[in-house]
């Protein structure tokens, strides 16, 4: 059985240029997939392409078993939610809200009933009167949300829904769509190229870098064990170590780092001595003072301290070798030009592929 | 000192520009039979001649048929091409469009012996559709413009996003585009009525004797008896292009406000 979504080796070109090259993506029912990566990733061609927009240059789409990628937008039965929420302007809210049911020649008491509790629902009831143009850029995305939810369609898609809207209100908003999803089991595809918006809200997260998956998988595993360079580069902040490797017995590498350092990491096959690869080591992974059992320990030296407010950023350097660690504020006092312990746990440096 | 010259050179362009058609007001109420200053006394005789001599009244009511004709011919045509030339979805839109706006540069005497050539083989030589279409084309330009310059204000998300809530490309025109372009064809069929009523070029070349239209009849009134009468059909004319105009800059007014909210 096909899963609920899937793309199955679909390609995107405009002229010469490839935007999505031989994608295979699967989505099952009721998941809050992301596709997050940088603009011109091919993330939103890949959204417009489910809607219906875009037509893919090779390959297939499914829903629900059913090829639809020759489908028009009007027969797929999907919300789309857009970054710039796309109302009606000469509508009122109400009469936006019923454009989708009315299309589907729901009866005018029903309509009326539905946009009522769908407006409920998102507690803009009060609202329902006025003009998008005289509501907050929060109410008018809360719309746009409700307009795409009330036909009960079998996806949701959402292009960077919160990219308009300011720090505070995307976080709440965030919540939001989150619990709407929960309680009412929507499968949502979601585009964005926030990373810690996608960390927060999403099943799982497909990090898209010139076209391709470089990763797909929950939240948690692509944040501890980036597998590309890309992803730990475009999700949070890392230290990218480039080391030769001395040795690899039973699934640890010995790693000399230069500067006389060496330490151990967990090496996922694959790895031989004498070959040189890149790790990622996050820098809260990184404890500065004492090195507990089994742990690498490095001798190297504060260069810098940066205050953050919550946490300390400080910088720890040995000859040519630098790492960034991530401390609590109240962790120690770091005095610039001191020596100091680093050390991390074997398990939290991860190889990534070349 | 500068600030002064400019006033009063503005001030005088502005006296050129009105001087002409505050000189021929006033004669509309003239009691004198002769088209020229002074006034010997106020009247509405010539007012009067206009509405019940024949041949004034017949070039009035040709100038409504052929006016209203031609912009309702001008608008539909010219709504058209311009959704047609929309986000250049036709290959060479930018040829097409100056090609649609040619009429408006072209000359009218050019026009008019052409069209006088192709209506005759038509056979639509002076008749009223002849007219019509003569005039229609001359006020497509206007209407494209306008029209164009309304479709270009709608942002296409809009558009999607009715199109994946379930609607169909007619109704996505019907609910969606046409009431957000709506302003803009108006004020353009507007241009389109206003253009009509004052052409006079082409109506001597295609009309007949039966599609003498007002502007027609002015100029060869003014030619044949200077009388009076002209003036009072110019009060007419400027009065109705005055209401046409406000009308116009009531609905730009109304959506520029719109949008102003809009942006808010």
């Amino acid at each position: 059985m096909r899963p609920f979504i899937q793309f199955e080796s679909v390609s995107k070109a405009f002229g010469s240029v490839t935007v999505v090259n031989a994608l295979d993506l699967a989505i099952e029912k009721g998941e809050f997939v992301s596709l997050l990566g940088p603009s011109g990733s091919g993330k939103t061609t890949i959204l417009m392409m489910l809607a219906g927009f875009e037509r893919p240059t090779q390959g297939a789409i499914y829903l629900d078993g059913k090829r639809i990628d020759h489908l028009p937008p009007y027969r797929r039965q999907m919300g789309v939610v857009f970054q710039n929420y796309a109302l009606f302007p000469h509508m009122t809210v109400a009469e936006n809200v019923a454009f989708p049911l009315e299309m589907q020649r729901v009866p005018r008491a029903e309509i009326a009933r539905r946009v009522e509790r769908a407006l409920d629902m998102v507690k803009l009831k009060p609202l329902k009167d006025r003009r998008p143009s005289q509501l907050s850029g929060g109410q008018q995305q809360r719309i746009a949300l409700t307009r795409a939810l009330v036909f009960e369609p079998s996806v949701i898609l959402m292009d960077e829904p919160l990219g308009a809207l300011d720090k505070q209100l995307r976080e709440h908003m965030q919540l939001e769509i989150r619990e709407l999803h929960k309680r009412l089991g929507l499968t949502i595809v979601f585009v964005t190229h926030d990373q810690s918006e996608a960390l927060t809200m999403s099943d799982r997260i497909a990090v898209f870098n010139a076209g391709r998956i470089e990763q797909i998988d929950n939240p948690q595993v692509i944040y501890d064990t980036p597998r590309t360079r890309f992803v730990a580069e475009f999700i949070g902040e890392t230290n990218l170590i480039e080391a030769k490797i001395a040795s690899v017995d039973n699934q640890v590498a010995r790693l000399s780092l230069g500067a006389g350092l060496s330490a151990r990491a967990h090496a996922a096959g694959g790895l031989s001595a004498g070959q040189t690869a890149s790790f990622s080591l996050r820098p809260e992974r990184i404890r500065l003072g004492m090195a507990p059992e089994g742990s690498n320990a490095l001798d190297m030296t504060i260069t810098d301290c940066i205050y953050h407010g919550d946490h300390m950023r400080v910088q720890l350097a040995r000859d040519d070798f630098s790492l960034v660690a991530r401390c609590e504020r109240l962790a120690g006092h770091w005095t610039v030009g001191a020596p100091v312990v680093a050390s991390f746990d074997p398990r939290d440096c991860t190889v990534l592929a070349q | 000192m500068f600030r002064a010259l400019q006033a009063t050179f503005g001030i005088a362009v502005v006296v050129f520009l009105l001087m002409p058609i505050f000189a021929i007001l006033p004669l509309a109420f003239t009691s004198s039979v002769f088209l020229n200053y002074p006034i010997p006394a106020y009247s509405m005789r010539w007012m009067h001649e206009l509405t019940t001599a024949e041949v004034w009244r017949t070039s009035i009511l040709n100038s409504l048929i052929i006016g209203s004709g031609a912009t309702v011919l001008a608008t539909v045509l010219g709504t058209l091409a311009s959704l047609g030339m929309r986000r250049g979805a036709l290959p060479m839109a930018g040829l097409l469009r100056t090609m649609f706006l040619l009429p408006m540069v072209v000359p009218a005497v050019v026009l008019g012996v052409g069209m006088q050539i192709f209506l005759v083989r038509l056979g639509l030589a002076s008749t009223y559709l002849g007219v019509i279409i003569a005039h229609a084309v001359l006020c497509i330009p206007f209407v494209i413009v306008s029209v164009s310059a309304a479709l270009q204000g709608i942002d296409p998300t809009i558009e999607r996003a009715a199109s994946s809530l379930g609607a169909r490309p007619v109704t996505v025109f019907r609910r969606v585009t046409l009431p957000l372009a709506i302003p803009g064809v108006v004020s353009g069929a507007i241009f389109a009525f206003a253009t009509s009523l004052d052409e006079v070029v082409l109506t001597l070349f295609v009309a007949g004797p039966n599609q003498r239209t007002l502007a027609r009849q002015m100029f060869s009134s003014i030619r044949e008896n200077i009388s009076p009468t002209v003036a009072a059909a110019a009060l007419l004319l400027i009065v109705g292009t005055l209401c046409l105009g406000g009308l116009g800059a009531l609905l730009r007014w109304r959506q520029g406000r719109k949008t102003a909210a809009a942006a808010a």
